[in-house]
């Protein structure tokens, strides 16, 4: 891991866009794993965002902290009461991309709520974002209809805000969110909240299919897949996949700094096979 | 003025703050809403209801003995307590109700704090043969027992929330989730006039019942309109139905009254406007009760209706705009407002109706005798038994 130059000039494509292209040209997808940024600690979270990378992931996506995140399952939930309880902030996940990047430049996406964000302020969000070298923003609380300020924020330090896209999405709810998104689309695999689930929704290539028909963006699917098998079947169709809970049940159930970091990293690298054997 | 635009704005306030997988079921519900509201068959219908099995329109009552006991204004209690389940709430749940079973769905969840609003969902789900769940955090579960038993005699699915501060904000994600999750096939009834577009204003159109009779009704009584109106706010439904159909008589005062629990001084109150800044939280932009960094506070109220960190966006607009005035009276205060109403006119309020009161009693004997109050009565304090008996140190 060599020492960054300073990084992301607004004219260049951004780190996403580059890695999709790559993966593209080399017909390969993307393992995106999720984490909640300071659980169990800020220090722990840097070294595991190392230890997935070193373990395979291509982007990785990190969690903002939120007192009352409704589009989460239980596993999320808790990761975030705990994060909270040791004073995770916006500002302190800021700081942690920042040192992050001193070692490493994997694409990063924050994944958050828009309260958080919407308190520390959007210009300075984007502007601090964007010198701690954060890539792309998704907001789970903000469809396109309330996103224009965030948007408008964000362009202008050339960080992509990232839309979902659900089974729920009809053809002129998929253009709309073509219409706004960049950097790639985050389709929801089922209808409900984050969190391991035993069984994949056999839809999931019909949804990838038709959002294609409405967007040139890259797909990645989330939300309920934890085995690297279901990685595997998902990479079919999608351009990459992110996996969450499932990490964070291991972080959570796993005792000592050292044993967290190998076994998430033995984890991911069996979902990296996956992704790579689609 | 008039709210909200075609985004679901109050000003700066309301909107939809939501995941993307429940903005088509909210762009729907906007849909049949207004195709319903115009329909002469579902006016009809919904007036019916209210009349025959809601007991609408309810009393404007003269509160003679309060009147005369602080000295000042009359005072007038629009009786919404004496409605099919002791509160205002069944004016929404049957309209929303009504609306569900025209868009074809089988299922019906629901939020609840001090569970008037359960039973208001449980009620109707009941009526129409729907399947009913409600979700409410465990704190209110243990005080509001028996408002719990009643849910459950109506056939509804009590679910504990034991998340968060177990108390209305976290039943509010809880059914967020479960929405997220069944949106197919399930409704949600909100309670209270906040939530994504189009909720504020379906909520509000539904109580705004409330203020056209209690407007209608002192005019024949009285031959005059009120010179204040007075109701407690904690998302602020009873509020908003009573105050709406007066927002244009220039020379009617409104105040809304938050629950302002030990004092504004510390963190124990819910009082939104009050003491809290403008954010976001379930699905709409609003004052909320938050720390610097936007994580939402856990808040207090006595009154488990009151309890909610959040207030519908139509009040925050409201207050911006200096219309309408928000302000706190204490857990202390509310009890001393419930226990005068108790003794000087033989009604037991709600808890969160005393609020309301509790701010009458402050301000009346202030005004003119000339001068005319509306408080709005919202909801009988039959639930309250338990709570009021151990502040009053009185064993059931």
């Amino acid at each position: 891991m060599a020492k960054v130059e300073k990084s992301t000039n607004t004219k260049k494509p951004g780190r996403l866009t580059t890695l999709f292209n790559r993966l593209k040209s080399r017909k390969r997808h993307a393992l995106i794993p999720f984490i909640s940024a300071g659980d169990p600690d800020m220090a722990t979270t840097k070294e595991l965002i190392y230890t997935l990378e070193k373990s395979g992931a291509d982007i990785i996506e990190l969690g903002i902290p939120f007192s009352d995140p409704m589009a989460d399952g239980p596993t999320i939930q808790a990761s975030y009461e705990r994060a909270l309880k040791k004073g995770a902030t916006p500002g302190g996940v800021l700081k942690l991309v920042r040192n992050v990047r001193r070692h490493s430049e994997i694409p990063i996406v924050l994944f958050g709520y828009y309260n958080p964000i919407l308190a520390y302020g959007l210009e300075r969000f984007a502007k601090n974002a964007h010198a701690s070298g954060v890539d792309g923003v998704l907001v789970v609380d903000l469809p396109p209809e309330e996103a224009a300020d965030l948007k408008a924020a964000l362009n202008a330090v050339g960080i992509d805000l990232i839309f979902l896209l659900t089974p729920t999405s009809d053809s002129s709810r998929m253009d709309r969110v073509a219409r706004v998104g960049s950097g790639f689309i985050y389709f929801v695999s089922l209808t409900g909240v984050t969190g391991a689930r035993v069984k994949l929704s056999n839809k999931i290539p019909s949804y990838v299919t038709k959002a294609r028909r409405h967007t040139g963006l890259p797909v990645g699917v989330g939300f309920g897949i934890s085995t690297p098998a279901q990685a595997a079947e998902v990479c079919k169709t999608a351009d990459g996949v992110v996996v969450g809970s499932a990490i964070i049940n291991i972080i959570a159930n796993t005792r000592g700094k050292k044993r967290v970091l190998s076994e998430v990293g033995k984890f991911v690298s069996k979902l990296k096979e996956g992704v790579d054997r689609a | 003025m008039r709210g909200p635009d075609k985004n679901g704005h109050f000003g700066i306030y309301g909107g939809r703050y939501i995941s993307e997988t429940l903005m088509p079921a909210v762009i729907e519900l906007e849909k049949a809403y207004k195709k319903w509201k115009v329909d002469k068959e579902f006016k009809e219908e919904l007036k019916f209801y209210l009349q025959e099995y809601t007991g609408r329109p309810t009393p404007l009552y003269y509160a003679e003995r309060l009147t005369k006991k602080l000295g000042g204004a009359k005072i007038y209690l629009k009786r919404e307590d004496l409605c099919h389940t002791g509160a205002h709430k069944i004016n929404n749940t049957i309209g929303q109700i009504l609306l569900a079973r025209r868009m074809g769905k089988k299922r019906i969840i629901a939020e609840t704090g001090a569970g008037q609003h359960g039973v208001a969902t449980a009620t109707v789900a009941a009526m129409f043969g729907l399947e009913c769940e409600v979700f409410m955090g465990s704190e209110d579960i243990e005080r509001q027992k028996p408002n719990v038993f009643r849910m459950k005699l109506l056939g509804a699915k009590v679910t504990p929330v034991t998340s968060g501060s177990r108390t209305l904000k976290d039943a509010m994600n809880e059914a967020l989730r479960d929405w997220v999750t069944n949106v197919y096939n399930t409704f949600y009834i909100i309670g209270t006039v906040a939530g994504p577009h189009p909720y504020p204003m379906l909520v509000r159109d539904f109580q705004s019942v409330i203020g056209k009779e209690a407007r209608a009704q002192i005019q024949k009584q009285t031959g005059q309109l009120p010179d204040l109106l007075i109701a407690c706010v904690g998302g602020g439904s009873n509020a908003i139905g009573l105050f709406h159909p007066f927002l244009n008589d220039d020379t009617v005062k409104m105040v809304g009254v938050e629950a302002g629990g030990h004092g504004l001084k510390g963190h124990f109150h819910a009082a939104s406007i009050s003491g809290g800044t403008p954010g976001v939280l379930h699905g709409n932009k609003t004052y909320l009760l938050q720390d610097r960094l936007g994580q939402i506070k856990e808040t207090h109220s006595i009154s488990a209706g009151l309890d909610y960190p959040g207030v519908g966006p139509e009040h925050a607009w409201l207050h911006d705009t200096g219309r309408v005035k928000y302000k706190a009276i204490t857990d202390k205060e509310a009890l001393a407002g419930f226990k005068t109403l108790t003794l000087t006119e033989g009604i037991i309020p709600a808890l969160e109706s005393s609020h309301a009161i509790a701010y009458a009693v402050k301000c009346a004997p202030k005004m003119k005798k000339s001068e005319i109050i509306i408080i709005n009565l919202s909801g009988r304090g039959d639930k309250d038994l338990e709570t009021v008996s151990k502040e009053f140190k009185f064993k059931l």
